[in-house]
């Protein structure tokens, strides 16, 4: 029975997995292509969230979680153009700064906007509750949730790997300057990262309202893990940040299950440890401008 | 926040900046002097509460409450003829809030200190309140300890701490069967407040022949619940027991809705905004509460109908007790004719009745200086009987009953180890 018991925390802990993958994969195609850890897109998460609830209230919850992560997409697209770009050649504490920056005024226009109370949502009532397979207990809202991810981490995947925008950006990632000698901007490049990576920010927000609290502070508490994860799995890795998220959602359910006091901690210790061992993460590869 | 000090610090100017300001506030002090002694013939009120962080939201209703207050006694012609002024402070932390709190008394001239909602803030502006000899009313933090162990003689305690909140619940839920031979299992805030709150829920299952077969403690910041819901599953209790605060009861109770667990949910600590924030169908089970919208009082009603006109809602409980406090506070320096701490705290302990918008009026204990005061359970209303998506909860009538003493419900002298 334990054995059962610690199997169902696994199973769980890969389904929350996917949910940090929405949020870290972005951050991390923003960092491995610009060079910047970009602290707001905690911010756009929150903004797909509120986002979602307004075209929910008129149109339906699920045109909120497909439309609002095209509405913060296009956010995000001025976001790249007028602030992100001026700071991919500057030292990285600038962009650090005024990433920073940005999430505090973004959460405190969320703040005056909305107000600081959380706001009620719900999932449409067909989708709540259990679904039983075996001894297995499942949330069905998840499951639909990890579906999504399912779709949206394939789409990525092939975008990066088997079209030629993903080869630039490749390219882009690891020597700029030999693809700049080609005569390839990669500014336009950019921009298109960085609406992909903060849509999918905004879609992990729109799709967790439902079960988690709605309010201003919660794109800060979730970026805190996107990073862990980013790290963990190393810079420019695509299945490093995917393999992460999952170690990152398996080791916290397993360490719950028997000493839950160090629940929270457990990613933690987890990041200690492959930093020890692997310092460029578990997959990370070695980008010659980072060095 | 405009945090006065770090800005009059800040930037390598200062020295040429402050003589400026000195410079000017000289020059008007000459102009216009009328103005400047009305200025220092207010009375000054240091208010500290959340406005960020877990707590964040319900500090957001705290001081829409404490605005409404200070217009009303202010417009009636304030307190002895002078106005009052309340000066709100983002408290952030145990640690900043003292700080604060000590600024507040020393330099911004706060005559009294009043606010908090976090049982682990309010500790340490109690120690700043007992080290100053100044009277903080503490409104909103519910932990016993706060009115039991580390009671001082210079705090009173308006809100209804955790025993109360507990024979709130713990009366329904006996009611209904809930306690007697049954197996509870709860989640509790891993803080000051969940300890405490954690402590008489076992106190109370134990009395009345329940058992606990699980309790886990629950970081303050988590937001995913969904380990903790499996070891629920797999400990298959009778009843689940909440002993969250904040966002964490909402986490817990859409979560608990999204997982469609069914063994009924007995909750110790419910905020209404927390209720309001769980969304159409999440809440389920019995619990406490110290004052909710739909009380039908003529002073509640009249409060509710000049919150919704100014802010569009309904007040949450916080709106309503930081509006009850600086009326209890206005009452006592009317009534004392004085701001003077030693005054005030006589007037406290002589037990002086207050109209805190209940059926019953209000009272601080002398000998432990918490109010004794109704309070209510709720259980939520079956679907479809919502009027509004303010309307969920099924409002159930006052404890202790109208024939009983307002004690009742309060910790007993044996239980509470209150030394002034």
């Amino acid at each position: 029975m334990q054995v059962f018991f610690l199997l169902e925390q696994v199973v769980n802990g890969l389904v929350l997995g996917g949910y940090y993958l929405l949020i870290a994969l972005g951050l991390s195609l923003i960092f491995s292509v610009g060079g910047v850890v970009n602290l707001a897109h905690g911010a756009f998460y929150a903004l797909g969230a509120y986002i979602s609830l307004e075209i929910a209230k008129v149109l339906g919850f699920g045109a909120g979680a497909a439309l609002s992560p095209i509405a913060v997409a296009l956010l995000g697209m001025l976001f790249e153009r007028f602030l992100l770009r001026r700071f991919y050649a500057a030292d990285p504490i600038l962009s650090l700064l005024v990433t920073f920056g940005l999430a505090l005024i973004v959460e405190q226009a969320i703040r005056m906007i909305w107000g600081a109370a959380p706001l009620p949502a719900s999932m449409p009532a067909g989708l709540k509750g259990p679904v039983i397979l075996g001894e297995f207990m499942f949330s069905r809202y998840r499951l639909l949730l990890l579906a999504v991810v399912a779709v949206v981490l394939a789409g990525i995947w092939f975008l990066i790997h088997r079209t030629s925008f993903g080869r630039v950006v490749r390219a882009g990632i690891q020597r700029p300057d030999m693809v700049a000698a080609l005569g390839i901007r990669l500014q336009p490049y950019m921009t298109t990262i960085v609406m992909l990576g903060v849509g999918m920010a905004a879609l992990g927000g729109a799709l967790f309202a439902p079960i988690t609290v709605v309010h201003p502070a919660m794109g800060a508490e979730i970026i805190i893990v996107a990073f862990v994860v980013v790290v963990i799995g190393g810079l420019g890795s695509f299945w490093g940040v995917v393999l992460a998220a999952f170690l990152v959602g398996v080791v916290r359910g397993v360490t719950i299950h028997f000493v839950p006091a160090a629940g929270e901690a457990s990613m933690y210790v987890l990041m200690f440890l492959v930093l020890m061992f692997r310092p460029r993460g578990l997959l990370g590869e070695r980008i010659e401008k980072f060095e | 926040m405009i945090d006065k000090k770090a800005e009059r610090v800040s930037g390598p100017s200062a020295g040429r900046r402050q003589l400026l300001q000195g410079g000017v506030a000289g020059a008007l002090a000459l102009a216009f002097p009328a103005i400047v002694r009305s200025q220092s013939d207010k009375i000054k009120i240091g208010h500290l509460t959340p406005l960020t962080g877990f707590l964040g939201a319900l500090g957001e209703y705290a001081v829409m409450g404490i605005k409404i207050a200070t217009e009303e006694i202010n417009k009636a012609g304030g307190v002895m003829g002078r106005q009052l002024d309340v000066m709100t402070e983002d408290s952030v932390n145990p640690a900043t809030a003292s700080t604060k709190a000590q600024r507040m008394l020393d330099q911004d001239g706060a005559t009294v200190l009043m606010g908090e909602i976090n049982s682990a803030s309010a500790k340490t502006i109690m120690q700043v309140a007992a080290r100053n000899k100044r009277l903080f009313l503490q409104v909103g933090a519910r932990s016993d300890v706060l009115r039991g162990a580390d009671c001082n003689r210079y705090t009173f305690h308006v809100d209804i701490p955790v025993t109360v909140m507990v024979n709130a619940a713990g009366q329904a839920l006996l009611r209904d069967g809930l306690v007697k031979g049954k197996r509870y299992f709860s989640l509790t805030a891993d803080y000051l407040f969940g300890h405490d709150l954690a402590k008489g829920v076992k106190n109370f299952f134990t009395a009345n022949g329940g058992s606990q077969i699980g309790d886990e403690l629950i970081a303050t910041d988590v937001t995913d619940f969904s380990p903790y819901l499996l070891k629920i599953r797999q400990a298959r209790p009778d009843v689940v027991a909440s002993n969250l605060a904040g966002n964490q009861v909402t986490n817990f109770v859409k979560q608990y809705a999204e997982f469609g667990l069914s063994y009924p949910i007995a909750g110790f600590n419910l905020n209404t905004a927390d209720a309001w924030a769980a969304g159409d169908g999440n809440l389920a089970g019995i619990w406490p509460t110290v004052w909710h919208h739909e009380l039908d009082t003529p002073g509640s009603k009249a409060f509710v109908a000049e919150f919704r006109r100014r802010y569009g809602k309904p007040p949450e409980n916080h709106a309503w007790i930081e509006y009850v406090s600086l009326k209890i506070m206005a009452q006592a320096m009317n009534a004392t004719k004085s701001t003077d701490t030693e005054k005030l705290i006589a007037y406290f302990e002589s037990q002086a009745e207050f109209d805190i918008l209940k059926a019953r009026k209000g009272y601080f204990r002398s000998w432990d200086h918490q109010l004794m005061q109704e309070a209510y359970p709720f259980t939520v209303k079956p679907k479809g009987q919502a009027k509004d998506k303010w309307d969920f909860l099924q409002f159930g009538t006052a404890i202790p009953a109208p024939n009983q003493p307002l004690e009742l419900i309060a910790t007993t002298k044996e239980q509470n180890t209150c030394k002034m």
